[in-house]
This record gives structure tokens, sequence and C-alpha cells, in this order.
């Protein structure tokens, strides 16, 4: 469904030329729920515009629902559906409205745009307050009124920037929902994401971009495989260079990290390695505040491919 | 067809907020108004009972329709921030269509409003034949179009009312001046009249004038409207260049 090489795209700040994405390649299946993740500024949004016709590549090849990128811009507008972080609703006017209008900017005739805004609004359960100013709706419902905007065509690839963030628990949840429901219906759904809990929930596959390149792509199981064994994570008051020192040696402990409150490490099997590990630390006098095993998740493979965990990242002004 | 159909759709989208709101319609012409009833009274001992709204009324009608247009692209940057044209600019509509049925809107209410003025100002005295008349709003189109299509451009580079208000401010004011709206430039000094020889809206005015003093044959009309075309042709491309050219 898209296929990119080496796209790339670099922007002029004052004398300074800044490479946003340098080279990215992908692969997105028809059918499935694709992850776009990486820390803010690492190149995802502005990739999300190249494919989406609202930036061209200063280089590189895609084709997009079937079509050349740069040859038939045109012809990928009409193919796809594109959900941007901000959303695009106007205060002034209705859901049904922009509904209604969004459907006829794609060639729909009067009486097929109103047949479309009203089984969008019964769709996304937009009913409640479809007909009211979208100055007057929740983050929550905004968002839905904004993917349901953005597939009225019902288009076979849709982009969605960041489509849960800054919503609550329950929005969130509601808008999973509505992604799964677009996956059901054949379309292709690409979602950027800061969440990992999420793309690991939600997405059939992921990419990890970082620094404008991309560090990894595969399902979120085989990412996670690679990351070999389990996670230790240990809190530790004071002596954790102590405790680095001692564990870093030892055989069955892959890496080892230091953490704000103590250490992570990464080991095959960890039931065998917990209680070695216990025994070292308690002969040096180390004492534990708290003792985590898990397998590895998603953060475990961002933080192993890119040397940080996303959630330290700070989130940039584009949240809301 | 498609661009026509498009501008269509885009203009109606347009209009249905105008009308949802058309106290702005209002306001804008209130200034005009004002000038008409507050200062035009002035003039008549210094232009003459007959003449004085003859010469009066059609400068007040390129000064509405330059001001009443030349700042609509603040209306386009609070549409840029709320995400609306970034979501048109995906879909497959026309980039030129985004442009005239946004500028369209601005004519007709542009006509609307000089309509509204040219009839409070037919009972002071204001005679003016019906074809001169509305060859005169043509005129006043040609300007609202080349106007909003370049205040919709600098919006579009511009990105921010901070940057855009200076701007305008700062350009409409000689602008004005230099096009002889309150007093024709026949009494200004030498160094001014041809310092107003390459002001378009100078040329408005004065083919406004003589619409308005029945003389559709000046030669003032047709190279009025010959120079306002062109330039509004010009700046159309230009903004609708900017539509179409993918920015951040």
């Amino acid at each position: 469904m898209i296929e990119t090489r080496g796209l790339r795209k670099s922007f002029r700040s004052r004398k300074r030329s800044v490479e946003a994405v340098r080279g990215v390649d992908l692969a997105v299946d028809a059918g499935e729920v694709f992850g776009f993740l990486g820390p803010n500024g690492a190149g995802k949004t502005t990739t999300l515009r190249m494919l989406a016709t609202l930036m061209t590549p200063d280089g590189g090849e895609a084709t997009v629902a079937g079509v050349d990128l740069r040859k038939s811009p045109g012809e990928v507008r009409r193919r796809i559906g594109y959900v941007a972080q901000g959303g695009g609703t106007w205060d002034e006017v209705t859901a049904r409205e922009e509904l209604i209008h969004q459907a006829r900017l794609y060639g729909c005739n009067p009486a097929t745009a109103r047949e479309r805004a009203a089984a969008a609004i019964q769709a996304f359960q937009l009913d409640g307050f479809a007909d009211r100013r979208c100055g007057t709706y929740s983050g929550g419902q905004r968002r839905r009124v904004d993917v349901a905007l953005g597939v009225i065509h019902q288009p076979k690839l849709v982009f969605l920037d960041e489509p849960t963030t800054g919503l609550d628990p329950q929005s969130r949840a509601h808008m999973w929902d509505e992604i799964g429901r677009l996956r059901d219906e054949g379309m292709t759904v690409f979602i950027t994401t800061h969440y990992l809990e999420e793309a690991d929930a939600l997405c059939d596959r992921v990419a990890i971009i970082d620094h404008g390149e991309i560090v990894a792509q595969g399902t979120p199981t085989e990412l996670k495989r690679e990351i070999a064994g389990d996670v230790v994570t240990l809190g530790i008051d004071g002596s954790a260079p102590q405790a680095l020192a001692l564990l870093e040696g030892e055989e069955y402990v892959h890496t080892v990290e230091k953490t704000d409150a103590g250490l992570r490490l990464y080991v095959d099997v960890g039931a065998t390695a917990l209680p070695q590990m216990l025994r070292t630390l308690d002969g040096a006098g180390v004492l534990l505040s708290s003792i985590e095993l898990h397998r590895p998740s998603l953060d475990d493979v961002f933080l192993a491919k890119t040397g940080r965990s996303l959630r330290d990242t700070p989130t940039d002004g584009g949240d809301r | 067809m498609k661009l026509f159909r498009d501008t269509w759709l885009v203009f109606g989208r347009q209009m249905a907020l105008m009308l949802r709101n058309p106290v702005w319609l209002i306001v804008g012409v209130m200034q005009p108004l004002y000038f008409l009833l507050l200062f035009g009274p002035l003039l008549k001992p210094v232009l003459g009972p007959g003449n004085a709204y003859k010469i009066f009324v059609p400068g007040l009608l390129v000064q509405l329709a330059m001001l009443g247009t030349m700042f609509v692209g603040f209306a386009l940057i609070a549409e840029l921030r709320a995400g609306v044209i970034e979501r048109m600019r995906v879909t497959p509509i026309s980039r030129l269509a985004l442009l005239l049925g946004r500028s369209g809107r601005d004519v007709v209410m542009l006509l609307t409003q000089a309509a509204l003025l040219t009839a409070v100002a037919l009972p002071f005295g204001l005679t003016v034949k019906l074809t001169d008349l509305l060859l005169a709003f043509a005129l006043l189109a040609l300007i609202a179009l080349l106007l909003s299509a370049m205040s919709y451009a600098t919006a579009l580079k511009l990105r921010s009312e901070d940057a855009l208000a200076p701007l305008l401010q700062s350009v409409s004011m000689p602008v004005l001046l230099l096009s002889g709206i309150f007093l024709p430039l026949t009494f200004a000094p030498a160094w001014l009249q041809s310092l107003a020889k390459w002001n378009p809206f100078s040329w408005a005015v004065d083919a406004s004038r003589a619409l308005f003093a029945g003389h559709p044959g000046d030669p003032h009309v047709w190279k009025a409207l010959l120079i306002l075309g062109c330039l509004a042709v010009a700046a159309a491309a230009w903004a609708a260049r900017s539509f179409a050219r993918s920015v951040r």
C-alpha cells in the first residue's frame, strides 16, 4: 500500500540546512494498521506530510496507494485520507456541514454527500452533537469528527497523525475502537503515536524512526523478540554506581543501563538470573528498594534502538 | 469545468459562513457611510453643491473597495491555524478554486456594500446612469479581486497576524492618499501628481469619477479597466501558486 525508497527532506532554517528525513525506506501492506513511532523531531510528521502530498520530497521514491507520489500527487490525493495532528474543523459550522462539504470536495453530488455524512455520523457515533457547532465539542468528540472527515470518501489508505494525543483514557479507548473498525472494513491505517502501549495493542506492524532514519521495522512481537530474554528493573537507593560495577561483568547480563531510580538489566532468563543477581548485590551490601521482572515491551525496544526512552522526551507544542 | 465547480463549492461555504455573521457586512460599510454623512457636507462649498457628491462618492467607493478587501488575509490566517486549509489541500480540489472561491465571496460582499453606499448617497442629490454605475462596479470588482488575492498570498507567506497587520497598515495609507480619494489630485502639486500616476488606484478613482460624471468614453475608464484587469489576473496567479505550493 505504501512503499518508499530513500525518501529525503531537508529544511533551511536561517543559513543552516537541517536534514529532517534522510533516506526512509518503508513498506506498508494493504489492510494493516501500521504504527510510525519516534521521538519528537525525529521526522515522523515530515514523512507523513510527504506521503500525504503536503510536502514535496527532496529525493527518493514513493508509491502510495498504488500511485507514484512524485509523478501524480493529484491521484494520490483522490485515494488517501489524511487527518492532521491538530485536526481541521472550523468552529462556526456543525460536524454535519463539514462532512457534507468534505464529501463534496471529493466530488460527490449534494445528495450523495448528504448520505455519506449521515452514514459517517452513525458509524462514528456523532449523533449526539453532529448538528451543534464544532466549537462546542470536547477534545474526543472533535477528534472523532476529524477522523470521520478523513475517511468520508472511503479511501483505501488513511494517515492519522497522533490520533489519540491529548485525549482522556475513555476517548482514547473509543478512538482505538474506531481505528480497529476501519481496519475491519479493509482500510489500511497509518498512524503516528507517542504511546508505545498503544502501538503494541493496535498496530500489526511498526517502524521506529530516529534522527530521520528508520532504526527498526517489524511486528511488535518480532521487535520485542530481538531484545533477547527478560528485563529486570531494580530500584536502588544511593549505591547505584556500585551495583552497576558489580553486575556489568556478570555473564548472564546482556546489557545494563542506569535509570532515574536504579538499574535496568536485560537478561536471558529472568527466573535464573534474579537469584544470582540478588546474591551478588546482597554480598556487597547493596540495598534494593524494588525489584521488577518483565517481558520486554516496545518501550524497551525503543530504548535499545534509540538509546533513550520515549517517555523521557519532552512533548512538543503541537500536542493538545 | 472542474475549476468552476470547485470554485462554486468554496464560494458557497464562504458565503454561508459570512451570512451566518452578517454584522461584518455592516461594519465594513460604516466607515464610508460616516464619511458620506459627516464629511461630505464639508465639500459642498468647495466643490459646488451639484458636483460634491459626483466627485466624492466615486472616491469613497474606491476607498471602500480597497479597505474592505485589503485585510481579508486575516481570516485566512485563522483558517490556516484551525487546520482547515491543510485539510482541503489534501483533497483533490483545485488549488486555484481555493483562492477564487474566497475572492469571489469578497467581491460579492464588496458589491453589496457599494450598492448600499450608493443607495444612501442618492437622496443627497447624486445622479448617475445605470450603465455607468455598472461599469464603475465592474472596476470595483477588479480592485476587490486584486487586493483580496494579494492579501491572501501575503497571509500565506507570513502566516501571522502580527506580521500582516503592520505590513498592511504601512502600505495601505500611502496608496490610499496617493489615489486622490478625498479630493481630486488636480489640486495637488506637480510632484504629487506624477507620483500618483504610478498608483493604479489613482487611475481607478479618476475612472470612477469620469463614470459618475457621465463620461464612459473618457480614456481614463478603459485604461483603468485594463490596468486593474491585468494586475488582478497577475495577483490571482500569484496567490493560486501560493495555495498550491507546499509549505511547512
